[in-house]
């Protein structure tokens, strides 16, 4: 437990580290808005239409590719620390889950999920 | 009860969790909801850290903080009509707030009647992570769900890329 | 004398030791107030420290980024002009912090303050010397990659919050850069967890009689890419490419706002290269350092430094790629070949063990001499396959291109002559 008191208070610290000059920033520092400097920026050109414009659903699946990837690699570590006690059985069984893990990679590629065009 | 550094941690956690989750569901602007949900999952890790459970601690930031909350956010950015709601349009939230309460007051009476007054009796052993690895990796063990999530999580990214294409 | 001297090799729970009886003995506080306090310092000292060595890296990194491009660099501001960074944070202090109109105000503060936790954090499981470490986690390979991976919430939280065109699509080519080099990078990471047999980060430096580098350069190499691609670096960095999107998710923030996210840039450029220290260089180990601990971290810095020393090098030679080129290297390069290197590597070992006699997992230089040099076979076998698969990848498509070229030369000299 006494591991994560550390953490805990390298979080509120880091927290703070940032948080004092950019308050301290916004007290001691010039203040006077107006119309011309809040509008959005964009090159000096007036803004035309909403910021929401259509993105690709292709970040979409890459973000869906990714978590995928992600919860099987999480599996993996305690495998890892686990390796040196393995058996041959033991190591096969994670490679077996690695292979699958590949299979996913060539099914998204083989689909053209991977391609950004 | 006495104050300890631990009791003073679970208190904030908890108000993270229940507050996030307020949040989600009461917040107008669809983004906002999923900026609770965040803070909700990141104070469940901070649970998960303060129960001992270092490994699923950070499973939850990396997993649930780092892929699914930017995943649910991407996905409320790219569906754009999404992102115009700014009116409450469910009209059913009053049924739907009486049944989450009922569904509160169950759990609650379960996890009273049934954990009331139930401790840990030993000290959490330091070698849980190898332990865990080992026992993916054994026919004693949990061979079976480690690969079958495996196949799990392959189906899952057949059927979400065959339903993001087509 | 001798015990000054002993007191001296290992300086740091020296110093613990004495603050704690400082604590304790002379201001009467119970042990556990001491401990809390001396943690309460340690994690000051460790932010603080973090932040302000950007002082110094980041006129270093313009000072060696001007002598490769022939220009002098910083020179004005102090002796060698070491000073220039505390005249631009001086500046930035005193400019105003605009917020734009539309712009989301809580999301729009927080982003800068999330990206540099998402920094600091990391350097929580950093072990410095032997007896020098934030806090051993026996999760810390994993929980430095779940802390880095809120970075992503802070681009997203930023590009969104500013209610700008170029904000949002940056944040957006962040975000899809940034997952795909987490899984080369994870996967990367598994190699120096397997070879040590554990997530400690000290275990991992312990067990580093050979460094892994030398064990498995090909894995290195893969999760030093990715990690460049993390810190979003040249030739990564189109989450900010000025020609583009003007700059990024960051766009619309200015003052110290705007300072902080190129303090939690520049210092997440510097963390990876402590991360690639300790995980593929031996981190604190050198000549000495076991018996004489307070030597650790200087020979830590030194290899930390030398491999920033080659980041910045990288950061002012290449140009930057196309966004589609990145994410294809990742899925289609890095990706296959770290799971490839995972199997072959890891099947090899686990054979290696069972029928080489005098094979050891852990150990001694001289121990771990079989096995580093069946893993450097494979390794190398791996990555030399998969260059020369690129190489020929590289020349087909160097081939259809010039003749594509050719044709189209020919085709317009010959419509040239006809008129």
């Amino acid at each position: 437990m006494s591991e994560w008191a550390f953490i805990a208070l390298l979080f509120v610290i880091s927290a703070m580290l940032p948080m004092v000059p950019i308050v301290g920033g916004r007290l001691l520092g010039p203040h006077k808005p107006n119309e011309q400097k809040n509008s959005t920026y964009e090159c000096g050109v007036e803004t035309v239409g909403d910021t929401w414009v259509q993105f690709k659903v292709q970040y979409y699946i890459f973000a869906l590719v990714f978590l995928v990837f992600d919860i099987e690699v999480v599996f993996l570590y305690p495998w890892a620390v686990a390796y040196n006690q393995l058996p041959l059985f033991g190591v096969v069984a994670g490679i077996v889950f690695i292979v699958t893990l590949a299979e996913a990679l060539l099914y998204a590629w083989q689909k053209g999920a991977l391609e950004w065009l | 009860m006495t104050i300890t550094p631990e009791t003073v941690a679970f208190a904030i956690m908890s108000v993270l969790v229940l507050g996030g989750g307020l949040g989600v569901v009461s917040s107008r602007n669809l983004i906002h909801a999923a900026l609770y949900l965040a803070l909700t999952l990141f104070g469940v890790a901070g649970l998960y850290a303060l129960f001992e459970a270092p490994f699923l601690a950070a499973v939850q930031v990396l997993v649930y903080l780092g892929a699914i909350a930017v995943l649910v956010t991407i996905t409320i950015m790219v569906t754009r009509r999404l992102m115009g709601i700014t009116e409450n349009v469910n009209r059913q939230w009053p049924v739907a707030a009486l049944i989450a309460v009922l569904a509160a007051a169950i759990l609650g009476f379960v996890v009273i009647s049934q954990f009331a007054g139930v401790y840990p009796t030993q000290a959490v052993p330091p070698d849980t992570i190898e332990r865990m690895g080992q026992s993916f990796a054994s026919h004693q063990g949990f061979l079976l769900p480690f690969e079958v999530a495996s196949v799990l999580l392959l189906a899952a990214m057949i059927g979400a890329i065959v339903v993001a294409r087509d | 004398m001798a015990d000054v001297l002993a007191s001296l090799a290992d300086i740091y729970t020296t110093i613990g030791n004495l603050l704690t009886r400082l604590f304790v003995d002379v201001l009467g506080a119970s042990p556990e107030l001491a401990s809390g306090i001396i943690k309460f310092l340690g994690a000051g000292l460790l932010a603080t420290s973090v932040l302000l060595i950007l002082v110094f890296n980041i006129w270093f990194e313009r000072k060696v980024m001007a002598r490769i491009q022939d220009r002098i660099g910083p020179n004005r501001v102090g002796p060698w002009g070491i000073f220039q960074t505390v005249a631009d944070l001086a500046k930035l202090f005193t400019k105003e912090i605009i917020i734009p109109d539309g712009a989301d105000l809580v999301p729009f503060m927080i982003a800068p303050v999330i990206s540099v936790m998402s920094v600091v954090l990391i350097w929580a499981v950093v072990p410095f010397a032997p007896t020098l470490i934030g806090t051993d986690l026996n999760i810390g390979a994993l929980y430095f990659v779940a802390v880095s991976s809120l970075g992503v919430v802070s681009i997203l939280l930023a590009g969104w919050s500013s209610n700008n065109k170029y904000a949002l699509l940056g944040a957006f080519r962040g975000v899809a850069m940034l997952v795909s080099y987490e899984v080369p990078f994870v996967l990367a990471l598994l190699v120096p967890v397997i070879l040590s047999g554990s997530m400690r980060m000290g275990d991992i430096v312990r067990a580093q009689s050979i460094p892994f580098l030398v064990v498995m350069p090909v894995a290195a190499l893969i999760f030093w890419i990715a990690s460049v691609a993390e810190v979003g670096r040249q030739p990564f960095d189109v989450i900010e490419g000025e020609s583009e999107i003007v700059s990024g998710y960051h766009i619309e923030y200015s003052g110290f706002a705007f300072a902080m996210f190129y303090a939690a840039e520049w210092a997440h450029g510097f963390t990876v290269c402590a991360l690639m220290t300790v995980l593929f260089l031996g981190g604190w180990r050198g000549p000495g350092a076991e018996q004489i601990p307070t030597l650790g971290i200087v020979y830590f810095l030194g290899k930390t430094f030398l491999v920033y020393f080659f980041q910045v090098w990288t950061r002012a030679i290449l140009p930057r790629m196309r966004i589609d080129h990145i994410l294809s290297f990742s899925w289609k390069f890095l990706v296959p070949l770290s799971l490839v290197l995972l199997v072959l590597s890891v099947l090899a070992d686990k054979l290696g063990q069972l029928y080489i006699p005098g094979y050891a997992v852990a150990g001694s230089f001289v121990d771990l001499l079989p096995r580093t040099a069946l893993l450097l076979v494979v390794t190398l076998i791996v990555g030399g396959l998969a260059a020369l698969w690129v190489a020929g990848l590289g020349r087909r498509e160097r081939r259809r291109q010039e003749a594509a070229l050719s044709v189209a030369s020919i085709e317009g000299r010959a419509a040239q002559q006809a008129r």
